[in-house]
């Protein structure tokens, strides 16, 4: 497994998003709360570009009548029809077990860090000691 | 390496792709009075003081909200445009990069067919086919048009069919699927004569403004509803084509149902024959079982493919309808596109490809 540094993590702020390729593979990245995670950026369904769709909560009912919306900003709906995914697994809402959109590893290091890891893939830029990266796992 | 997220349609080159042909395609207006220059001036003001009115209790809108923004992919806005708005966008979207060899475009919005005002309908079907010529398939010739007519007036109807008739951009006559009456009835006839006249078929898109519930049970709560009850709606007025005798009355006619899913079909088909058996005394002139008229008459659109969960069911679907049957159509750039490449939930052998996803729409359409 080789790390790719894919961007400063400055250039996805909390709610943000990029699309990176890595290894010629197109990789969607979230920023959750902080938090970095990445998707394979094709639906498995017909293919749809997972980095084009709208983020939303779960809205869920426990017994008709009854709602509440949790996770907000946790859930990817595809641009084209509308499958939901979880961010942080990949995993579909209709059918997690089964259904499921390549999840990568995905983590915020600092400069400093990777300044001393030989393995280190940096794609297009230089990598400063005194700055956070978006590090992708492949 | 970053990719720039605002860049649409960076799907894979097409020329690697094998050809096919779109059946269902939906170019729009950007503004609904982006039509003015092509309605004569009685009409366009008619348009700027009272709008259309379709045939519905609502002022404006469909019935049902949709699912996405314009029932659109959220990814095929183009910028300052609404979906299916700008051709240069397509193109680059869809019709290059999937290698769309033939498109059909189904204008239908606005639905001027449901006009309530039928000498407004007539003018709106008359300005929105020279605007299809005009704005799309004078630009690409990939593109076909389908003759939008005012079908709740079937002689006007039929006006608009002779006026079109041997234009080679034009390739089939559209309605909708809600209509005033069950469309076997004998108010549209002279409209499936001039099409038969014509040599082209009858396509009827799902949707439309009947002024009815749109199921058989009732105005639904949800749009999930609608988009199942387009099933319903289409075996409702296949059933009243075929029980009407409409095809023994025109036997050149060919009747394609678009955008309604198809494995309702085979169910139909048998309930309709298992009764007819019963009961054909009281339709004479329907000679023969239903089956055999749908089989000889009908061709369906493949979007929105059912996706069942054992994938073979659908091969027996579609072994009971037949592959010449079937018109691959993605329904472009609606939300609920089918993806050329990925849509299919079925194998098939390269032949039986070659005829969904190309060669029955070049027969049928005359392109081959």
């Amino acid at each position: 497994m080789l790390r790719h540094v894919v961007a400063p993590a400055s250039a996805v702020p909390p709610g943000g998003r990029m699309l990176a390729e890595v290894a010629g593979k197109k990789i969607a990245i979230f920023n959750l709360g902080g938090e970095f995670f990445g998707l394979l950026n094709r639906c498995p369904h017909q293919g749809g570009e997972l980095c084009r769709g709208t983020t939303s909560g779960l809205l869920e009912a426990a017994a008709p009548g009854e709602y509440r919306y949790t996770r907000q900003g946790e859930i990817l709906r595809c641009p084209w029809h509308g499958w939901e995914f979880d961010i942080r697994t990949g995993q579909s809402r209709a059918e997690p077990q089964r259904i499921r959109t390549k999840a990568y590893a995905v983590e915020r290091a600092s400069g400093a860090a990777l300044a001393e890891e030989p393995e280190l893939r940096a794609e297009t830029f230089p990598v400063a000691i005194e700055q956070d990266y978006i590090v992708v796992d492949l | 390496m970053s990719l720039d997220l605002r860049e649409a349609g960076s799907a894979t080159p097409g020329a690697t792709k094998p050809a096919i042909a779109d059946c269902d395609i939906h170019p729009c207006l950007m503004q609904a009075k982006d039509i003015l220059p092509w309605l004569p001036r009685r009409w366009q003001r008619h348009m700027e003081q009272f709008g259309m009115l379709p045939r519905h209790g609502y002022q404006s809108g469909p019935a049902y909200p949709k699912g996405q923004p314009d029932a659109a992919r959220i990814d095929a806005w183009p910028p300052g445009g609404r979906p299916g708005s700008d051709l240069g966008f397509m193109q680059r979207q869809h019709l290059d990069p999937n290698n769309v060899a033939l498109g059909i475009l189904n204008v239908i919005a606005p639905a001027a067919g449901a006009a309530q005002n039928l000498d407004f309908s007539a003018a709106l079907c008359r300005a929105l086919n020279q605007w299809q010529v005009d704005e799309w398939t004078g630009k690409d010739s990939r593109l076909k048009g389908s003759v939008l007519v005012p079908y709740e007036d079937a002689q006007a109807a039929a006006a608009e069919i002779d006026y079109w008739a041997g234009h080679k951009d034009f390739v089939q006559v559209m309605l909708l699927s809600r209509t005033a009456e069950p469309l076997g009835q004998r108010r549209y006839w002279p409209l499936y004569a001039a099409a038969e006249r014509a040599g082209l078929p009858v396509g009827v898109h799902a949707f439309g403004y009947g002024g009815y519930p749109v199921t058989a049970g009732g105005w639904p709560s949800y749009y999930i509803e609608e988009m199942v009850g387009h099933a319903q709606c289409c075996q409702a007025l296949l059933t009243s084509m075929v029980v009407e005798g409409v095809f023994e009355r025109f036997p050149g006619l060919k009747l394609v149902l678009i955008e309604a899913g198809f494995a309702w079909l085979p169910s139909l088909a048998w309930r309709l024959d298992k009764t007819w058996a019963r009961l054909r005394e009281e339709v004479p002139h329907l000679a023969r079982p239903p089956s055999e008229v749908i089989r000889q008459h009908v061709w369906v659109t493949t979007q929105p493919m059912e996706e069942p969960e054992k994938r073979r069911h659908l091969h027996d679907v579609i072994e009971w309808i037949g592959i010449d049957r079937l018109l691959f159509a993605t329904d472009y750039p609606h939300w609920d596109y089918d993806d050329p490449e990925w849509s299919l939930p079925v194998r098939l052998g390269a032949d039986a490809r070659q005829d969904l996803f190309l060669r029955n729409a070049l027969k049928l359409y005359g392109q081959g």
